[in-house]
């Protein structure tokens, strides 16, 4: 099926062919027979096994032996030598059937089957893989029969990472051995407990990578590997509240009912919501379990702890997440007075909040804000509609309010969430890529410099992500599209994540792109602010925790080619439907000039 | 650039199934199941499935079922969950489900699933996240994905997660393009998805797409027309396909048919066969090459047929 010329037949082949055709045809019928009748004598055996070294993948003659294998094994219970020879006949039939195609799922799992049964010795096992390894490296039956092999052998994890040693030190482009080789890391780097050892053990593996990709820096294989060190490297230590909304420190007023029909266009602080939803959202800084209500308090005089319930913001049912919503009901709270409550969110004063790794968020986080209720102002409503003008975007001028979290922690302090190893290690590899693309151009070679930069980035900070290597990255991306036009489009997914970190992460360059939109509310309040992202060849949208206190985004001009991709995000900005009323902020998203196809 | 020789293509798949004495077709006697899918999927989405006796096909189907249920590649043969897929699939094409009697298949499938949440392929134990997608595939066609434990299945599904975002047979198995579509199909199903790194699996397989426009199945591997269908269909389902270059997909398909005799090769010159025209038939459907039906990414048969499947008719 694979491989094979395209030929035309010539009527010899053709008589050749179709004499071969009615051997094979009478064979598998003589088979059949035997199987229907459940015969198991030796002659039948042997016609079996005939077939199976002409057409391995005739699969019902492998079940066929496990029947026969079956029958005879009851036959001769007395005598363990013959009950041994039927097994190791079994052995033979598979090999030879692994000599015509080494790739039969059916002559690998009957080797597995008769072995599990425990009368075969398994000297003979490995010796076999090595012959298929040689054969092909990267033969996948091989390489799951020699876990099963392992496993019923006792070998250890350091014995079987010394054969991907040796394999790769022949060939280093074996994406195989690599690849089994980071499974058997993985397993032992989650067994010990030290960490000294875990970053004893990835830089030797750095080094031992970086001498595959000098010897071909073409060869994928390699990358892929320092790929995966690198997710070893950057792993986020514990958890943390990068975000939150509403914003701290901020004063709300909330509004009556929600209208479903007409979104009334409110100023910064005015928002209309279904009193007994309003939502109060924290942002993690990785997938987080365990928000719940004894794991955040919330301290108000009109909310019962208790009664607030927490719950992951996912469109499926799953039990973790970044980003976790509770809902405050303030139907109680006294409409007529126009006095602000305080809210207070306390977390991380109690264990319980988790990430996968099982680490705990363990700095504490308080946050406050106030909120005041008012009764909807049913007739104004009728005025605010919102009327798209450019020439009604004023430049903002004082600064905006949270844009980052250094200093929401209790005392003001963090711990930082990664170490001088990781920090240094990824320096080093930095340094070490440089290098290798200063004599060749690679092109994965410029994905992982690109990666390491914002890496580094990011673990330098870990709250407001100082992009000191952003305008590298930006232009690493901008050569990576010409280098390889084929993937263009993901580059430039890459390339807008990039983009919005360094936009989004200094007072100064998002000041540039906040504007009020003016023109509609009373003179004492301003407008909404609105963040103006247009024309700067967006094709993905990211950086979601840094854009919670958004009320209005413009993101006209760019490149968005899908609302899915926003979707995936998991993030409230994600809808333009009715579901952005349950989280009760009213966002305009505008998405002029942008080709989205609604999914 | 060329165009599709959907009607050479179509006289080709029309042909093979006559040719059943040739030695090609007698060493593929026991998967002739899976070849009527390939063969009967391929016309449909080029608009001929009317050119096959229907019933001819469906009382031949039924003579593959054994008494567990499940069903084999060809009358006589062991049944098995890969061909008992290829089943379901042709008679939900023929529109003819309602021919099975549900609860003995249902039953077979269901009796197929393991402890761990796994499945075997039948009764002698080979476990393959392949044969997860074709109970799921199959029950979910059927509308009796409850009478497995789906969670256990999932989870199953995610234990095969390999360190680059992909999947493999087993747990600890490497990632390649045919497993990947099996996990990310039946996570797609089950609605499932989130388990998905969408961006780490997305970047792995768009690299799939190597300098002649094919898509190949590992790193360091030949391209290949099969996976035209497998990486694709993964990409869509996971919303990267946009990472691929789509037109020089096309093109590698196309300089893969036989535009005499008709037929698609795994790669250009090579002998053609009905697998292969089948995948790239489909992969072309996801491209949405004019003059091809739309196919389902996950369920792998043509839109209007699941459409009809859930939705009634359209």
């Amino acid at each position: 099926m694979h491989g094979r010329p395209r030929t035309a037949p010539k009527p010899e082949d053709a008589a050749a062919s179709a004499a071969k055709a009615q051997k094979l045809r009478a064979l598998q019928s003589q088979f059949l027979s035997y199987h229907h009748d459940r015969i198991y004598t030796k002659e039948a055996l042997d016609t079996s096994a005939k077939l199976l070294e002409i057409n391995p993948e005739y699969y019902t003659a492998w079940n066929y032996r496990k029947l026969a294998v079956e029958h005879n094994v009851k036959e001769s219970e007395s005598s363990p030598e013959s009950v041994k020879s039927i097994f190791d006949e079994e052995l033979k039939v598979v090999e030879n059937a692994l000599r015509q195609n080494f790739k039969s799922y059916g002559a690998w799992h009957h080797r597995k089957w008769v072995l599990s049964k425990g009368h075969s010795s398994l000297d003979h096992e490995l010796r076999l893989l090595d012959r298929f390894q040689k054969a092909d490296p990267r033969n996948f039956h091989a390489w799951n029969y020699r876990r099963f092999v392992a496993a019923l052998l006792g070998r250890s994890v350091e014995d079987e990472l010394q054969y991907t040693e040796d394999l790769i030190g022949n060939n280093f482009s074996n994406y195989s051995a690599w690849h089994n080789r980071s499974m058997l890391l993985s397993e032992i780097l989650k067994k010990k407990e030290q960490e000294s050892y875990s970053q004893d053990t990835i830089s030797k593996e750095y080094e031992f990578v970086l001498n595959a990709l000098y010897t071909d820096p073409d060869d994928q294989s390699g990358w892929f590997y320092h790929h995966w060190l690198l997710d070893q490297t950057s792993k986020a230590k514990a958890p943390l509240l990068v975000s939150s909304w509403p914003v701290p420190g901020s004063e709300l007023v909330v509004s009556g009912n929600v209208s479903l029909g007409d979104h009334p266009l409110s100023s910064f602080s005015k928002v209309t919501v279904a009193l007994e939803r309003f939502p109060v959202v924290l942002y993690f800084n990785q997938t987080v379990e365990g928000v719940n209500s004894s794991t955040v308090a919330i301290q108000c005089t009109f909310v019962q702890n208790e009664d607030v319930t927490w719950k992951p913001f996912s469109p499926q049912n799953s039990w973790a997440s970044k980003v976790w919503v509770g809902y405050l009901d303030l139907s109680g709270v006294d409409h007529h007075s126009s006095a602000p409550h305080t809210v207070e969110v306390k977390l991380g004063h109690h264990k319980g909040i988790m990430s996968s790794n099982g680490l705990q968020l363990s700095v504490p986080f308080d946050l406050s804000f106030r909120v005041s209720v008012k009764p909807l102002e049913t007739q104004s409503s009728k005025d605010e509609k919102l009327v798209w003008e450019e020439d009604k975007f004023y430049a903002c001028e004082m600064p905006i309010p949270c844009l980052c979290y250094d200093g929401i922690s209790v005392g003001n302090k963090y711990e930082p969430t990664t170490s001088d190893w990781q920090i240094g290690t990824i320096a080093e590899e930095i340094s070490q890529i440089r290098n290798l693309l200063a004599i060749s151009d690679s092109k994965i070679g410029k994905i992982t410099l690109a990666r390491l930069l914002m890496a580094h980035d990011v673990m330098s900070s870990p709250y407001a992500t100082k992009t000191v290597h952003a305008e590298e990255v930006l232009g690493l991306y901008s050569e990576l599209m010409k280098l390889d036009p084929s993937h263009s489009q993901y580059y430039k997914d890459e390339r807008s994540l990039v983009l919005l970190q360094q936009l989004l992460s200094s007072g100064g360059t998002l000041l540039k792109h906040c504007f009020y939109y003016g023109g509609i509310t009373s003179s004492s309040t301003h407008g909404p602010i609105c963040l103006r992202l247009n024309n700067q060849s967006i094709s993905r949208m990211g950086a979601f925790d840094k854009l919670l206190w958004v009320q209005m985004l413009d993101l006209s001009d760019n490149e968005l080619h899908s609302i899915e991709v926003l979707r995936a995000s998991n993030h409230w900005l994600s809808t333009l439907t009715r579901r952005m009323c349950d989280l009760a902020t009213e966002t305009i998203l505008v998405l002029r000039l942008n080709r989205v196809k609604m999914l | 650039m060329g165009e599709l020789a959907g009607d050479k293509h179509v006289k080709y798949i029309l042909c093979v199934e006559k040719k059943k004495d040739s030695f090609e077709s007698v060493v593929m006697e026991h998967l002739r199941l899976n070849g009527a899918y390939w063969g009967l999927t391929t016309l449909d989405l080029l608009g001929k499935l009317d050119t096959v006796d229907s019933n001819e096909v469906v009382s031949w189907i039924l003579q593959c079922q054994h008494e567990s249920g499940g069903f084999g590649g060809n009358i006589g043969h062991d049944p098995h969950l890969l061909y008992t897929l290829s089943a379901v699939q042709v008679l939900a094409l023929f529109d003819k489900l309602d021919v099975l009697d549900l609860n003995k298949v249902t039953d077979y499938i269901r009796s197929l699933q393991n402890e761990d949440g796994s499945f075997s392929g039948d009764v002698w134990g080979e476990v393959d996240t392949r044969f997860s997608y074709c109970a799921i595939c199959c029950l979910a066609i059927l509308k009796r994905l409850d009478l497995i434990n789906v969670e256990k299945a999932v989870r199953y599904i995610v234990s095969c997660k390999t360190l680059d975002g992909g999947f493999g047979c087993t747990p600890g198995a490497e990632s390649h393009a045919g497993q990947i579509f099996c996990c990310v199909g039946a996570l797609a199903i089950t609605g499932s998805l989130h388990h998905v790194d969408k961006d780490l699996l997305g970047w792995w397989l768009c690299e799939r797409q190597v300098k002649s426009g094919g898509l190949n199945g590992r790193p360091e591997k030949l391209a290949d027309v099969c996976y035209s269908w497998w990486v694709l269909s993964s990409l869509i389902m996971i919303d990267r396909v946009h990472w691929i270059d789509k037109e020089k997909l096309i093109k590698f398909i196309l300089d893969c048919q036989d535009t005499e005799n008709g037929g698609i090769s795994d790669r250009p010159d090579d002998a053609v066969d009905v697998f292969h025209t089948y995948f790239g038939v489909a992969g072309l459907s996801l491209l949405e090459y004019p003059g091809v039906k739309a196919i389902d990414p996950a369920y792998a048969l043509p839109v209007d047929v699941v459409n009809r499947i859930f939705f009634g008719r359209c």
